[in-house]
């Protein structure tokens, strides 16, 4: 069981929209507890890759997947895998902030009230929402305007939100799908430093345009071309000896 | 282009600025027109002989009794309300539902042919409606529900339900497709199964849109004419079951005004009729503002 060193395992992960074949059978593995960043250019098959990981690609119906996806061991295509239960461990963050239009209060406890078929105890819920919104540092800012409207708040407070109202679900893995592209400089730094703040506690995989950005915040990295996963390794050996000559060419800014 | 015609260019968007003005203060224009000349009509009598008190609590209704003339509309008020009533019962989980379908569950190609079938259901017209009530309703009531007379208030419900499904599903529809895909996405990737998506998310995210669809079906029933003409049987009294005749507002005015002598007592008495059913309608459409307006201050 060497295997629980990772949270992701993929092997030969191949995988059609239609007729398309957007993966091609990617073998990738990703470290428990750490950041680890996919790269690539537009169209390179990343957002698809990690949109495997919580089966939400299987919401265009046209999707064929062959290969494995195992999570925390567990194979995900298995028969006996609850979609409910894989998306309550698997958290996801999108490009653009989606807090759903409900309060922010109504948006930390929402994961909690669909998950729980009993009726929650209140002050459980305002304990859950404190440590959620205290955990991406929004607390001292939100703490009074937990009845406003989440979809009122600025770009960054609503991305921060998405994040938090994954965290009382205790998720083992966030998918970040380029989570600061709508964001200006300093909120993405804000971000930044959230996503190293909440690594070591949950396995955080980040679909980035931004190699800096991969740079700056994962502790691996994966390059992807075409569908395929050319090189993974860590951060600082993939931006400084990249093996293959496409990841050089991409991180030297020949394309993409 | 050419200097001459750059030169008309200010000229042009004033123009359009102003016909596009006009086309908006013409609606205004138009509905102020019609309650000025309704009213007018009524006005002689709504200000000398007419009598609020019977009219309001009275269910005899004889406007050409020779001896005593009687004007009292509680039971087409009655008629109307208890029909659109049932008629709402009937369609807004059907239309609220189809909705729901046609926009979340429904494979593509299905969706297409559905929204087809609906837009033609749609354009049936009313009298074509009461003459399935009037044929194939009526029978099968009686058979049915061994009811001694198939043309009452359930049958015209069930007609009016049909006409006003149509609106309800598409304009809820169109709701519905205007919530951003990315509140699914949230919600499926939290781990909604799909009804907790649509009732926790999606339905509240559209309900504005999914009233004003209900209004706008409450709208057709309260104002449909010929179709519940022809299929409530028309009778005037109070009904005290679903299987029993009434008569509409809508139908007295259709049925009568052609025999009421032009200004006559009467004739200004359909017209005040026409007035109440003006006021029920906005005042419906006034509450649906109030509903959606105090919705969005929460």
């Amino acid at each position: 069981m060497s295997d629980l060193a990772y949270s992701i395992v993929t092997r030969d992960l191949s995988l059609w929209y239609g007729e398309f074949q957007a993966l091609r059978s990617v073998s990738f593995k990703a470290r428990n507890g750490l950041i680890t960043a996919l790269i690539g250019p537009s169209g390179c098959g990343k957002t698809t890759l990690l949109r495997c990981f919580n089966r939400v690609n299987e919401r265009y119906g046209n999707v064929t997947t062959t290969g494995e996806i195992r999570l925390l061991g567990k194979n995900i295509y298995d028969e006996d895998v609850s979609l409910i239960e894989l998306r309550k461990s698997v958290g996801m963050v999108f490009q653009r902030p989606n807090p759903l239009p409900l309060t922010v209060y109504e948006n930390i406890v929402f994961g909690l009230h669909i998950h729980s078929p009993a009726r929650l105890n209140a002050s459980a819920l305002d304990e859950a929402v404190e440590q959620a919104l205290t955990d991406v540092g929004l607390w001292m800012d939100l703490k009074d305007k937990q009845k406003s409207k989440a979809t009122s708040l600025s770009l960054d407070q609503q991305q921060k939100l998405c994040i938090a109202r994954l965290l009382p679900l205790k998720p083992e893995i966030i998918l970040m799908d380029e989570p600061c592209s709508a964001l200006d400089v300093e909120a993405t730094r804000q971000v930044e430093e959230l996503m190293l703040e909440l690594a070591g506690r949950y396995t955080i995989i980040i679909v980035t345009h931004n190699m800096a950005q991969a740079k700056r915040v994962s502790h691996e990295c994966a390059f992807m071309l075409m569908g395929e996963l050319i090189e993974h390794s860590r951060t600082e050996d993939l931006f400084i000896r990249p093996l293959d000559k496409r990841t050089a060419e991409y991180i030297e800014g020949r394309f993409g | 282009m050419t200097p001459g015609r750059r030169h008309l260019e200010p000229l042009k968007e004033w123009l359009i600025e102003r016909f596009i003005w006009l086309c908006g203060v013409s609606a205004i224009f138009f509905v102020f027109a019609i309650f000025i000349f309704v009213f007018r009509e009524g006005a002689d009598y709504f200000f000398s002989g007419f009598k609020a008190g019977e009219f309001f609590t009275s269910i005899e209704w004889y406007p050409t009794s020779r001896t005593h003339v009687r004007y009292g509309a509680l039971a087409l008020i009655t008629g109307t309300f208890s029909v659109s009533f049932l008629a709402m019962f009937l369609a807004v989980p059907f239309g609220l539902g189809a909705a729901v379908f046609i926009s979340e569950f429904c494979p593509p190609r299905l969706k297409e042919g559905l929204k087809i079938v609906i837009e033609l259901l749609a354009a049936i017209p009313s009298v074509v409606w009461g003459f399935i009530g009037l044929t194939i309703m009526n029978s099968l009531i009686v058979r049915l529900f061994n009811a001694p007379i198939g043309l009452n208030m359930f049958n015209g419900a069930i007609i009016l339900a049909l006409m006003s499904v149509p609106i309800i599903v598409s304009i809820g529809e169109d709701a519905l497709k205007a919530v951003p895909d990315s509140y699914r996405e949230a919600a499926v990737a939290l781990g909604c199964t799909r009804w907790q998506m649509i009732f926790r998310v999606l339905l509240p995210a559209a309900r504005n849109g999914l009233l004003a669809a209900v209004m706008l079906g409450i709208g057709r029933a309260v104002g449909e004419t010929m179709a519940v003409l022809m299929a409530t049987g028309h009778s005037i009294r109070i009904p005290h079951g679903v299987l029993e005749p009434v008569r509409t507002l809508t139908a007295t005015i259709a049925a009568e005004l052609g025999e009421a002598p032009v200004h006559s007592d009467h004739y200004q008495v359909l017209f005040i009729i026409g007035i109440l059913l003006f006021t029920i309608t906005f005042v419906i459409n006034i509450t649906a503002d109030f509903i959606v307006r105090g919705i969005g201050r929460k």
